[in-house]
């Protein structure tokens, strides 16, 4: 089974070919203001070099940074409405209350409180403001704003109020783009609405670049189906992930670590992607990226997401050097102008890249447009970049032994050959692209989310996993490599028969055929 | 002598929330909704003085509220600091006069925030002193019961203005079972203003200065996560407490009864735990841990799960499967582990058939 895994990052477009456990092939190329110009040059460059026919690709698997770089870099975010759903309740906490204020002010669009949601024993919270819904959706409508996201209070349990709300909006404004916050989130109502807003404010963004990518694969001869990464390190088809961008949220970081892992066939390491602006450092635990615990915050705002437990630090190759201070690196990067601006590409500005080149680290552009620089300067700005790494290393370490680090990403040449805690530093061929090779190898998931009535619990989480376990497989999972990654279960003691809502997420490694 | 009187900043309310959420052992629900809240509140000016027990005049009138119901339940109502200011206007109307200042009902969870925004909206100082030192699920499990204390009068109210004034009771058993009942009709959450205190009652019959333990609690993991060390074994160092397991979360049992959330959390040991299994029950807060099997800790001891990495309490609506979790025990104040306390808070209080037996060596007590 061939797969084609691509990673658009912020600087540069990677694409590899994948054969069973093999890379066939890889490419790096810039990334381009249209991604899509991008991955046809990537594609053109892997088919012509690698010589394998495109109709043998059995699929084409994307990660993508865009989202989280448009909410992080407050770009190409849309405007929303907010509908709150629960008044009497929670009036002194509005939509957006938590939100940093420069992200708000791009993002807010008419916000509305309106009475209705449930209790947590599934009674109506308050009759469900029909009228005042209606007055919302036409002010919706007169506002011009393409998106909107819908919270009510306990919708987990009862998505009543949400439906409700949903069918008034499609009525009254044709084409609204619709969010509901049962679809993404658990309970918490503040947490689940923000993840509602920022998908609601992504779904133009999401829309426009899949096709960008669909319209870049049919450019490039290739016919086989298209999807996306998802943050937990599974797939899905382009078509559901545009409805919900907020699951490729860090999906690029999850592919380098699994990359990583698939590259050096370590389960259990460190692992650090050097990209073009950021240094991103991870754990792997049995091959899977260790998962942060808490409430995870994407550009400042306080989301209810499982994520990779990451450590981002300004430190690429494309990050800007003070010429006057070697102390003074970054967090400034020249993002995907990197071959543009760098000294050694003839450009004017000193970035990291210069510094491994004159160094004699790395074997980018040309070597003699950075000959001026003085040898003492390169070995304090290296060893600037040296302790940065070392430092946030030891920062996501959790165990008190010296553990083998990974070093990944097209920036990798910035990674000391030794460092304090780590018992060696692991270098993997294509290691330049390890996150393209952690979307080509993306797993695929099989989901439960219902209820069970008249069983034990014992009994409605086996057959919650039965069946997760089923349509996995049906996605194409292989049975023997299939785990558990989530499990949750929620009484309903408003219903009959000892109801017990199940959601059970099961993946697995895609089966080769 | 009694600490001077000082006027409490966002700051200080920020390592409260920290420490708020520790000290409620799985329960009293996040502080985050009142952190908002009070982010307003003190934006717009407005601020709260906190104020030593130990220099309240015998017959200082003292308030003391905070909310009651489940925490899941606050997890999608939030809170709403009028709602709660408005429990004790209701009370004063009751009685007939004015309160000098307000205690917490609770220091744990969200409701040690309760008097600093009702503080703040009706602008009386908060009392440094609380009835439980951590949080408990029922009125019968404080400082104010074990010392028996009338429980009444007490009023309470719900976000739709219902409102109950209950003028008697007989003992703080059945406070706690009527106002129960009221709580779970009005869908597990309810403001409530309970029994009024004189400033005697605050300095001999209530857990002292834990507003302040708190905030020194929240301190000590800020300072420790700024400088990258391990915010758990600060709160343990900071309170003399102890470290009990580190592990993973295997399954997590909930079910909702009677206005409570009760169950049971399990996990696989991780580091040096490896191999080892413990499992915690909880009805709202954490009560009982099994150490492979055997009883290792319990109520009152305070039973404090964290985010291994973070140093961020994990509620009992919160914790998930798969989550990587501290078991920590602190000390409880000496009122709850008297011979009459342990009646109210003991391991029977919740069910168990068990004698307390306080985790912590002689020495540390």
């Amino acid at each position: 089974m061939i797969r084609l895994g691509i990673d658009v990052g912020g600087t540069n477009t990677d694409a590899v070919l994948v054969d069973d456990d093999k890379v066939l092939h890889a490419v790096k190329t810039a990334t381009t203001p249209d991604v899509g110009d991008g991955i046809v040059t990537a594609l053109k460059r892997l088919v012509a070099e690698s010589k394998v026919d495109p109709n043998r690709v059995n699929a084409v698997m994307i990660g993508t940074t865009h989202f989280t770089n448009a909410v992080v870099q407050r770009r190409h975010v849309a405007k929303v409405a907010a509908v709150r759903i629960g008044l009497p309740a929670a009036a002194t906490l509005p939509p957006f209350v938590d939100w940093p204020a420069d992200l708000r002010a791009l993002v807010q669009g008419p916000t509305f409180m309106i009475e209705g949601g449930h209790e947590l024993d599934g009674r109506p919270l308050a009759p469900f403001n029909r009228q005042a819904m209606k007055e919302a959706a036409a002010r919706i409508r007169d506002s011009g704003v393409e998106a909107v996201g819908i919270a009510s209070v306990f919708s987990p349990l009862n998505d009543e109020s949400e439906q409700e709300a949903a069918e008034i909006l499609a009525a009254v404004v044709p084409g609204l783009s619709i969010t509901r916050s049962h679809e993404l989130g658990r309970i918490g109502l503040l947490a689940r609405e923000n993840v509602t807003l920022l998908n609601a404010a992504l779904v133009g963004l999401a829309r426009r670049t899949a096709d960008g990518f669909v319209r870049a694969l049919a450019d490039s001869g290739i016919r086989a189906p298209l999807y996306i990464t998802q943050n937990d390190g599974t797939v899905s088809l382009a078509e559901q992930a545009t409805r919900f961008p907020v699951h490729c949220f860090a999906s690029g970081p999850t592919n380098s670590l699994r990359g990583a892992a698939f590259l050096s066939g370590l389960g259990d390491a460190m692992v650090v992607d050097v990209g073009g602006t950021t240094s991103d450092i991870g754990c792997l635990r049995h091959g899977f990226p260790r998962e942060a615990n808490s409430n995870v915050e994407v550009g400042g705002v306080r989301t209810a997401f499982r994520m990779p437990d990451l450590l981002s630090i300004g430190l690429g190759g494309g990050t800007l050097v003070d010429p006057a201070d070697a102390s003074k690196i970054g967090p400034v990067s020249t993002g995907y102008q990197l071959t543009e601006r760098a000294l050694v590409f003839g450009g004017s500005e000193l970035t990291c890249t210069d510094i491994a080149v004159a160094a004699g680290l790395a074997d980018l552009g040309e070597r003699k447009r950075v000959s001026h620089l003085d040898h003492r300067f390169i070995t304090a700005a290296l060893a600037r970049c040296h302790a940065m790494l070392t430092e946030s290393v030891d920062r996501m370490k959790t165990e008190a032994g010296d553990v083998p680090l990974i070093a990944v990403g097209g920036g990798c040449f910035l990674v000391p050959e030794a460092m304090e805690g780590v018992s060696r530093i692991v270098h993997v061929p294509h290691q330049g692209v390890a996150n393209a090779v952690g979307a080509a190898i993306a797993q695929v998931s099989g989901e439960v989310d219902q209820v069970f009535q008249s069983m034990k619990r014992e009994e409605a989480l086996d057959r919650a996993h039965a069946m997760a376990a089923e349509r996995a497989v049906r996605a194409g999972a292989l049975r023997a490599s299939l785990a558990v990654v989530d499990q949750e279960d929620i009484p309903l003691s408003y219903l009959p028969f000892d109801s017990l809502r199940v959601r059970v997420r099961v993946v697995g490694d895609i089966e080769a055929r | 002598m009694p600490n001077p009187p000082r006027r409490i900043t966002l700051d200080d309310l920020e390592a409260f929330a920290t420490g708020a959420w520790i000290l409620g052992t799985g329960g009293g629900g996040d502080p985050y909704f009142s952190l908002l809240e009070a982010r307003q509140h003190w934006g717009a000016g407005k601020s709260v003085e906190l104020i030593d027990p130990l220099s309240l005049d015998d017959d200082d009138p003292i308030a003391c509220i905070g909310q009651m119901g489940a925490p899941i339940a606050m997890q999608e109502k939030m809170v709403d600091g009028p709602l709660i200011a408005r429990t004790i206007t209701m009370m004063e109307k009751h009685l007939g006069w004015k309160f000098k200042a307000i205690m917490m009902w609770e220091v744990g969870g969200n409701n040690g925030f309760q008097p600093f925004l009702a503080g703040a909206l009706l602008g009386l100082p908060v009392v440094d002193c609380d009835a439980m030192g951590r949080a408990f699920p029922r009125a019968d499990m404080t400082t104010f019961a074990i010392r028996d204390l009338p429980a009444y009068p007490w009023t309470m109210i719900d976000i739709r203005s219902n409102s109950v004034l209950l003028t008697e009771a007989v003992d703080w058993t059945w406070m706690e079972s009527m106002t129960r009942k009221v709580c779970t009709a009005w869908g597990s959450l309810a403001a409530t203003c309970k029994a009024p205190r004189t400033g005697r009652d605050a300095k001999v019959s209530s857990c002292l200065h834990t507003a302040t333990k708190a905030m020194r609690i929240g301190r000590a993991v800020h300072a420790a996560r700024r400088a990258h060390t391990d915010p758990v074994t600060a709160v343990v160092a900071s309170e003399q407490g102890l470290l009990v397991f580190r592990g993973k979360v295997t399954d997590v049992l909930r079910r909702a009864s009677e206005g409570w959330l009760r169950g049971t959390v399990t996990m696989e040991g991780l580091d040096e735990n490896r191999g080892e299994t413990f499992r915690v029950d909880f009805q709202n807060e954490w009560s009982v841990g099994w150490q492979n099997g055997d009883v290792r800790v319990t109520v009152p001891d305070l039973i404090c799960l964290l985010d291994t990495v973070s140093g961020e309490a994990i509620g009992t609506e919160t914790i998930r499967y798969g989550q990587r979790v501290s078991v920590i025990a602190l000390p409880a104040p000496a009122i709850l582990m008297s011979p009459k306390g342990l009646k109210h808070v003991g391991p029977r209080a919740f069910g168990y058939d068990l004698d307390f037996k306080t985790i912590f060596p002689e020495a540390v007590r």
